[in-house]
């Protein structure tokens, strides 16, 4: 792998960058694979990277309908966090969260993870009640959170109308500062270029059709380009995870909706860090280039379409000029949509399905982005012992059965 | 913004009177008891997400109050009919789709 | 400085109205009619703005939405600045104040540039990603010095001072742009009868028929406009609706058009008749039954090195500048095309008395009508040319003619240098397809025209296309078409066409244009000076091309490389181009290659217009109880509980939270306290079965509930987690009145309708949501008896009426229902009066209770006295997780119940059955002061490392007045079996409160008080 470094950029341009090699290759398929990896998002890359950094299984490959990154990694508002309420999750976040710190580094890639820290804010006293539940939880777990109180916010986030005459006006907020935003793009292709790197086989434009199964347990997918073979399959395909399941045989607790955002054009810095509230129901942050960048909650219905609703987008641009009045002339560019897999407890699934050596990693909701490292690195643990991380554990598909749910429809509340 | 025909009041009205409410079709089982844990769960939670014709439940929140159900694509968005409850779908994924101009079919 | 360029004599300026305006602090003049750009060129500037990430200097390019330099920040005061507002589409004003975005000190002289200079080598796309990651402690600064370049304009730091609006519209037929087709398509709607709405981007309506040549009826073009207009304008059903963009094609025909109001006239709305300030902009949102799209197209500019030097403009815009605007933005011209339209520029440059240089046309042998005029006229025509690079830095100084071969894409002759200030070039038009394409549509490529039109859309759209948008340009055709898409969208929608005679305009040989994108350089690409594709981004052909060659070869893989389109443009000048020279770059074609996503908006649209008057004041409904008024008179403080302003606690004069709650608690357990309990749900419920249906959505048994006696219940969901609660009391065999929590009202409504009508439609039952209709006042305290006799003629005897009934009487002289029952342990009477009499209710009772010191107490003190009594608030004491034995209400478990009711399999789950879980318990701190933080979680091991095993968390914590130490309320793992326990609370400020957990009713355990 050609090393990236300053340096390496200051040489290049001296052969009018002529000379950069590609990222990754265009392979294919060979006819048979230790692992595939169905989904060429995020989460599918950083499973296949951690399979051949970490557990040293090389022979993989990572099968993508379209291109690299092009589902929801493309399509979300780049925020990470790990301020989630139960045990189970806040670890998991955690995990994805510490991975985060170091993934530029370690990826060779420089992914702008930007710690720049995230607000929910409070608006009611059962708000506050819950923001020290939740912080408390959080601090417990060895997750530094903290509660402000109406005028540290107001002293911390310029232009937040923190006054006591608006219509839910602002108690206070936690604040998680290790929290922020990444170059959602930059994931993807950096876990492709590692994954790539360490002999990985990233194959684009190839759908798979169907499984082939014998004796009940899966032995390969048939794809657009034929029959390849595996001895594991892992399922990592947000926003089309239902449709597959059922090529597989099997259903889920799923639905998928839309899920929509938006960006403003660039503007000066104004905002310089993530604020979210789930009261007014939206949240913003700024990018490195300029835009504010503002998401909505999920449109009510299944969709596929990648767009949703026009009044998600009005109400959630309310919220934003109800929270920062001085955003008012500021100008909307450019709406879009995702598609999200929820879940009853909005939390993942990952982990056995029941059909064998074919495995999950599904159900991310609106949170997917922040939890890629976390997420492709629990899975790759998972396909490569053929059972569940630790961290995974408690996500498994029986919880629906059985009612082991971990809910966190309020911490997951405002869709991020 | 969808444009959704009201069976009740007989009225194509806009997406914002309507709250939707899930997979239509979904009876609670009628001797709970007989579930396993499993059975319930599915009853409880899992839901066909297919990409395609979907039969949902919707209730005119903001007008007659009442529940229905759509038959719509979910790639589309297109809804091929209302129909009340009580009452089967003319259109299945099954039975194949007759294709009509959004936002004009009643 | 004097307008040194404006023309003479010609445009639709009016002369006589000259107007003043501000640029980069400098006072310039231009005329009522102008835009801003218009009036910058005049003024002969060159420099708008500085490019994005070289620093280059930019200039006005196009003359409309597509412009992507002149980029301004407007507004000279603070509250009303507007960053990246288009000069191309600003009207100006008189007294109109403008920046530009970037560039320091100024755009003329900018540091930046320098570093845009000896930097710009080093800045390939995603630079960022493959630096600034030794050593990772840095990146925070690195990001610093990122941000600091971030963006173009700057938000206001104050409020706007304008308003909004949002209009619902329906039609039969919206058409959408008036140029020649859109005016055509208009007119043939409205003669059919239909309600047409047209709207138009522009200040005014014409399209391109406002600066073209050619003529109608052998007349100007214009009058055309005018004599349609005048027919429209007969008709009622007709909408005109001007400097109005129609930015998003949504789902089943709803459009949202943005309508500025008032930024022709100013930077805030002027005040109008009687002070009234009209809004500054208006956001149309209309449901069309279909949609004529008559949007036209936008010329491309060909990608030649140093394209970007100001003085290098799109043949189209020249022309509208010359001929619309009477400027001219420079003296020598040289044409760059590869079709026939651009000549068009080349005559009107003539025609203004101006010197045209050279055409290099990329054509080898041009015979078209216009390029033999332009030949008999004396212009000197390079064929089998292109200008291949220009010189210059702020302003064109010379441009370089040299043949080309577009098949192997070279340079075949060194060229020749021309002097020359101005380089106008057209590569073609791009049907504007954004709108037909929001909806996922993918557009059709044309070989013949060599470019992309909208596709069928999926058949999501009800629509139809006409004019340029269609590929259809020469104008006859394009009214032609317009005429005819109007009747056809005017048919499909119900009404009856009309034919109509169109005016006849001119005829001539006019040859296919050439496909040439990216004109070829002596040099590699990459090697070569700059060729620029996108300006806005500062994404050039190199740039793409690099991209290509380290694997990125899906379109939107380009995309989000270079950051191609991503500008506040879109893309709209620059895209086709890009994806010409990935598909080359990448030996594919360019349909093969496709368009990215078009999505709305289609130019920016103001946050504010969105948002409409849904903001402030009326960003959400507020509720008020009928007695809110006697709470504002009596100092109450409020509390938002849902959409819903409750009374939070009175406060005396000097009181703080704490001393006001310990007074109203003391008041209600020595006297009689009053709380203002409106806001509970009211759900009134008849038919015979009712009380089957109790049976099945409460947990609890309603069959022996006799008519006079009201009852507690908690509801479930399915899954057996406790989802609301409330006292129903049965009026009569068939007729109930159920109460919900505040803010679960119309929750438990939805859901009582939804079992209703999709599961057991059989019941004959009737829910009706009477909230709002009754006003509840609780009387609670030990003298509450003593206080209500006075005011009724209710029989209140403690036999007669005993806990958990309710009686109907008059209270006060009004007729009233009364409810005995108590959420303080305290003797209580619920009074529920219709709300329309409550005020005055209220004040008699108010006059009674002075000898008792009856206080008015909120939700603070309700909290408290509820707490103490271990009486549960849902959503407080549970999330969505909690059971009723959770809580320790298995007492509200009806287990025998015949019918399997809502909640009861859920409960008995695995899980729900499972050891351990938590459960509702009392805790008392060893220091009875000290009051737990609510929501804290709790420890039985506080000396453990982090992670912690936690062992539940605290829900309600007051200190309790009456008791003289803290009571809290906590789920507990295994909280009931471990009474008498410790479990410790490490709080957030370091103190770790120690506390033994105990049972959760703390006050009045046997209940005797609420039955005496």
């Amino acid at each position: 792998m050609q090393r990236y470094s300053g340096f390496g950029l200051f040489k290049q341009s001296l052969s009018h960058h002529e000379n950069w090699q590609r990222m990754w290759r265009n392979p294919t398929p060979k006819p048979v694979y230790d692992v595939i990896i169905i989904g060429g998002g995020g989460h599918g890359l950083a499973t296949a990277y951690y399979l051949a950094k970490e557990h040293g299984i090389t022979n993989v490959a990572v099968i993508e309908k379209g291109w690299l990154g092009g589902g929801n990694t493309a399509r979300n508002t780049t925020i990470v966090r790990s301020n989630y309420l139960w045990d189970e999750s806040s670890q998991l976040y955690e995990h994805s969260l510490k991975l985060w710190e170091g993934l530029s580094q370690d990826l060779n890639y420089n992914v702008m993870f930007s710690q720049r820290g995230c607000y929910h804010l409070c608006h009611t006293l059962q708000d506050l009640r819950d923001a020290e539940r939740l912080v408390s939880a959080n601090l417990l777990n060895g997750i530094p959170n903290e509660l402000l109180d109406r005028n540290q916010v107001a002293d911390e986030i310029p232009f937040l109308d923190c006054s006591k005459n608006t219509r839910f006006p602002i108690l206070g907020a936690s604040v998680q500062r290790r929290a922020g935003n990444a170059r959602h793009d930059a994931v993807a292709w950096g876990y492709a270029r590692a994954a790539d790197a360490l002999g990985v086989d990233l194959i684009q434009q190839t759908e798979v059709t169907g499984f082939r199964k014998q004796n009940g347990a899966v032995i390969g997918v048939e794809t657009t380009r034929g029959f390849i073979g595996a001895k594991r399959v892992g399922m990592v395909v947000a926003g089309n995870t239902s449709p597959l399941a059922a090529k597989a045989g099997f259903r889920l607790p799923l639905e998928s909706h839309p899920l929509q955002a938006l960006v403003s054009e660039p503007i000066k810095p104004i905002i310089h860090s993530v604020i979210m509230s789930n009261a007014v129901h939206g949240y913003i942050s700024q990018s490195d280039k300029g835009d504010l960048v503002i998401g909505a909650g999920i449109d009510g219905w299944v969709g596929y379409g990648q767009r949703g609703s026009y009044p998600v987008i009005e109400h959630t641009i309310q919220a934003i000029v109800e929270m920062f009045p001085v955003l008012s002339r500021v100008r909307m560019n450019r709406q879009w949509g995702g598609i999200v897999d929820t879940t009853p407890d909005a939390c993942p699934i990952i982990g056995k399905t029941p059909v064998p050596n074919l495995f999950i990693n599904c159900g991310w909701g609106t949170g997917g982005f922040k939890a890629t490292p976390g997420s492709g690195n629990v899975f790759a643990a998972t396909l490569a012992r053929g059972e569940p991380h630790p961290l995974a554990r408690p996500f498994n598909l029986e919880r629906f059965h059985t009612g082991a749910l971990i809910d966190e429809h309020g911490a997951a509340a405002v869709a991020h | 913004m969808l444009n959704i025909f009201c069976p009740h009041c007989g009225e194509l009205r806009s997406e914002e009177e309507f709250s939707p409410a899930g997979q239509a079709h979904i009876a609670r089982p009628l001797n709970p008891e007989a579930c396993s844990d499993e059975e319930w769960g599915e009853y409880l939670f899992f839901r066909d997400s297919p990409r395609g014709l979907r039969h949902e439940l919707w209730l005119h929140a903001s007008g007659c109050r009442k529940y229905f159900n759509a038959t719509r694509h979910t790639v589309s968005y297109e809804i091929l009919e209302t129909y009340k409850i009580g009452e089967q779908p003319a259109f299945t994924e099954a039975a194949g789709k007759k294709s009509a101009a959004q936002g004009v079919s009643a | 400085m004097s307008q040194v360029n404006r023309l003479s004599r010609g445009g639709r300026v009016d002369r006589s109205q000259p107007l003043t305006f501000t640029f980069n602090g400098q006072r310039y003049q231009g005329f009522a009619g102008d835009t801003l750009a218009a009036a910058l060129l005049a003024n002969g500037v060159d420099v708008v703005g500085r490019s994005f990430k070289y620093s280059r200097p930019r200039g006005i390019v196009a003359a409309g939405a597509e412009e992507p330099n002149a980029v301004i920040q407007l507004g000279s005061r603070e509250a009303t600045q507007v960053p990246n507002v288009r000069a191309t589409q600003q009207a100006l004003y008189d007294g109109l104040v403008a920046s530009s975005t970037n560039g320091w000190p100024n755009v003329d002289t900018d540091l930046m540039g320098l570093v845009g200079k000896v930097g710009g080598q080093m800045m390939p796309p995603g630079f960022y990603y493959k630096t600034f990651m030794f050593p990772q402690s840095m990146w925070p600064t690195y990001e610093k010095y990122i941000r600091k370049a971030a963006g173009l304009g700057r938000a206001p730091t104050e409020n706007d001072p304008d308003s909004y609006d949002l209009i619902n519209r329906h039609c039969d037929v919206l058409v959408i742009g008036a140029g020649p087709a859109g005016l055509a398509a208009a007119l043939a709607a409205a003669r059919s009868g239909a309600r047409v709405i047209l709207a138009d981007e522009q200040e005014e309506f014409g399209g391109s028929l406002l600066d073209t040549r050619e003529t109608l009826n052998g007349k100007p073009a214009a009058e055309w406009i005018e004599q349609v207009l005048a027919e429209l304008k007969t008709f009622p059903e007709v909408l005109l609706l001007p400097r109005a963009t129609v930015n998003g094609y949504h789902d089943h025909n709803f459009l949202t058009i943005h309508e500025r109001c008032t930024d022709h006239l100013g930077e805030t709305a002027p005040l109008g008749a009687f002070a009234h300030k009209p809004v500054r902009q208006r956001l149309h949102r209309v449901r069309a039954k279909r949609v004529v799209l008559a949007v036209g197209a936008h010329e491309r500019p060909l990608v030649f090195a140093n394209n970007d030097v100001p003085g290098n403009m799109l043949a189209g815009a020249v022309s509208t500048y010359v001929r619309r605007y009477g400027v001219a933005p420079g003296k020598q011209l040289v044409l760059a095309t590869n079709n026939d339209y651009a000549y068009r520029t080349v005559l009107d440059w003539l025609d203004a008395g101006l010197q045209v240089v050279a055409v290099a046309d990329a054509r080898s042998n041009p015979r078209g009508a216009w390029v033999e005029e332009a030949r008999s006229r004396g212009v000197r025509i390079l064929t089998g040319s292109s200008v291949v690079e220009v010189r210059g830095s702020k302003r064109v100084k010379a441009a370089r003619i040299a043949a080309i071969d577009t098949r192997s894409h070279r340079v075949t002759s060194p060229g020749e240098w021309l002097e020359c200030d101005l380089v106008a070039s057209s590569g073609g038009y791009s049907p504007v397809v954004h709108l037909a394409s929001h909806l996922g549509g993918k557009p059709t490529w044309r070989e013949d025209i060599l470019a992309f039109v909208p596709g069928d859309g999926l058949g999501l759209q009800a629509r139809v296309c006409a004019g340029a948008v269609n590929g259809v340009f020469a104008l006859g055709t394009v009214i032609a078409d317009g005429y005819s898409a109007g009747s056809k969208a005017a048919t499909d929608a119900g009404f009856k066409a009309v034919n109509g005679k169109l005016p006849r305009a001119e005829e001539r040989r006019e040859e296919a244009t050439l496909a040439l994108f990216h004109v070829p350089h002596d040099k590699p690409t990459a090697r070569a000076p700059k060729q620029f594709v996108d300006l806005q981004n500062d994404v050039t052909a190199a740039g793409i091309e690099l991209a290509t060659r380290e694997g990125f070869e899906s379109v939107e893989h380009v995309k989000r490389y270079t950051a191609l389109g991503f500008g506040t443009d879109q893309g709209k000048l620059g895209n086709i181009n890009g994806l010409a020279i990935a598909a080359r770059s990448l030996g594919i074609s360019i349909p093969q290659m496709g368009t990215t996503m078009f999505r709305p908006n289609y130019t920016p649209v103001s946050f504010g217009a969105i948002a409409g008057r849904n903001c402030g004041p009326l960003f959400d409904a507020k509720r008020f109880t009928a007695l809110h008024a006697w709470h504002v008179k009596n100092g109450a403080l409020f509390e938002d509980v849902g959409q819903w302003k409750r009374p939070w606690y009175f406060p005396k004069p000097g009181e703080d939270l704490h001393s006001a709650v310990a007074r109203e608690c003391l008041a209600v357990r020595s006297s009689v306290g009053l709380l203002d309990a409106s806001t509970l749900g009211k759900i009134d419920i008849q038919g015979p079965d009712a009380r089957e249906f109790l049976n099945r959505v409460y947990t609890n048994a309603w069959t022996k509930l006799d008519v006079g006696k009201a009852r507690y219940g908690l509801m479930c969901k399915e899954d057996g987690m406790v989802f609301d609660d409330g006292v129903t009391a049965c009026l009569a065999d068939n007729h109930f009145l159920m109460t919900t929590t505040t803010g679960g009202a119309a929750r438990v409504l939805q859901w009582l309708e939804l079992y209703h009508q999709t599961e057991w439609p059989e019941l004959k039952v009737y829910f009706t949501s009477v909230t709002d209709h009754w006003a509840t006042l609780t009387l609670s305290g030990p003298n509450s008896r003593k206080l209500l006799a006075e005011v009724t003629d209710i029989d209140l005897d403690k036999d007669r009426f005993p806990f958990m009934t309710w009686q109907e009487g008059k209270v006060a002289g009004v007729p009233a229902r009364v409810f005995r029952i108590s959420f303080t342990g305290e003797l209580s009477y619920e009074v529920n009066i219709q709300a329309d009499y409550a005020m005055g209710v209220l004040e008699k009772l108010a006059e009674a209770g002075k000898k008792y010191n009856l206080t008015p107490y909120g939700t603070e003190t309700m909290h408290v006295l509820r707490a103490e009594k271990g009486f549960i608030i849902v959503g407080q004491e549970t999330d969505s997780t909690v059971t009723p034995d959770d809580l320790n209400m298995g007492w509200c478990v009806g287990r025998t119940k015949p019918f399997s009711w809502i909640g009861w399999r859920g409960m008995n789950r695995e899980d729900a059955r499972r050891e351990g879980r938590k459960q509702l318990v009392g805790l008392r701190t060893v220091d009875p002061n000290q009051v737990l933080p609510e929501g804290t979680q709790l420890v039985f091991d506080p000396k453990q490392p982090k992670p912690m095993q936690m062992a539940g968390h605290v829900t309600s914590s007051y200190q309790s007045a009456s008791l003289g130490h803290s009571v809290a309320l906590a789920l507990v793992k295994g909280g009931l079996s471990k009474l008498g326990q410790k479990v410790y609370a490490p709080c957030r400020d370091g103190r770790l409160i120690e506390a033994e957990i105990v049972s959760s009713v703390f006050y009045d355990p046997k209940g005797d008080r609420q039955n005496i």
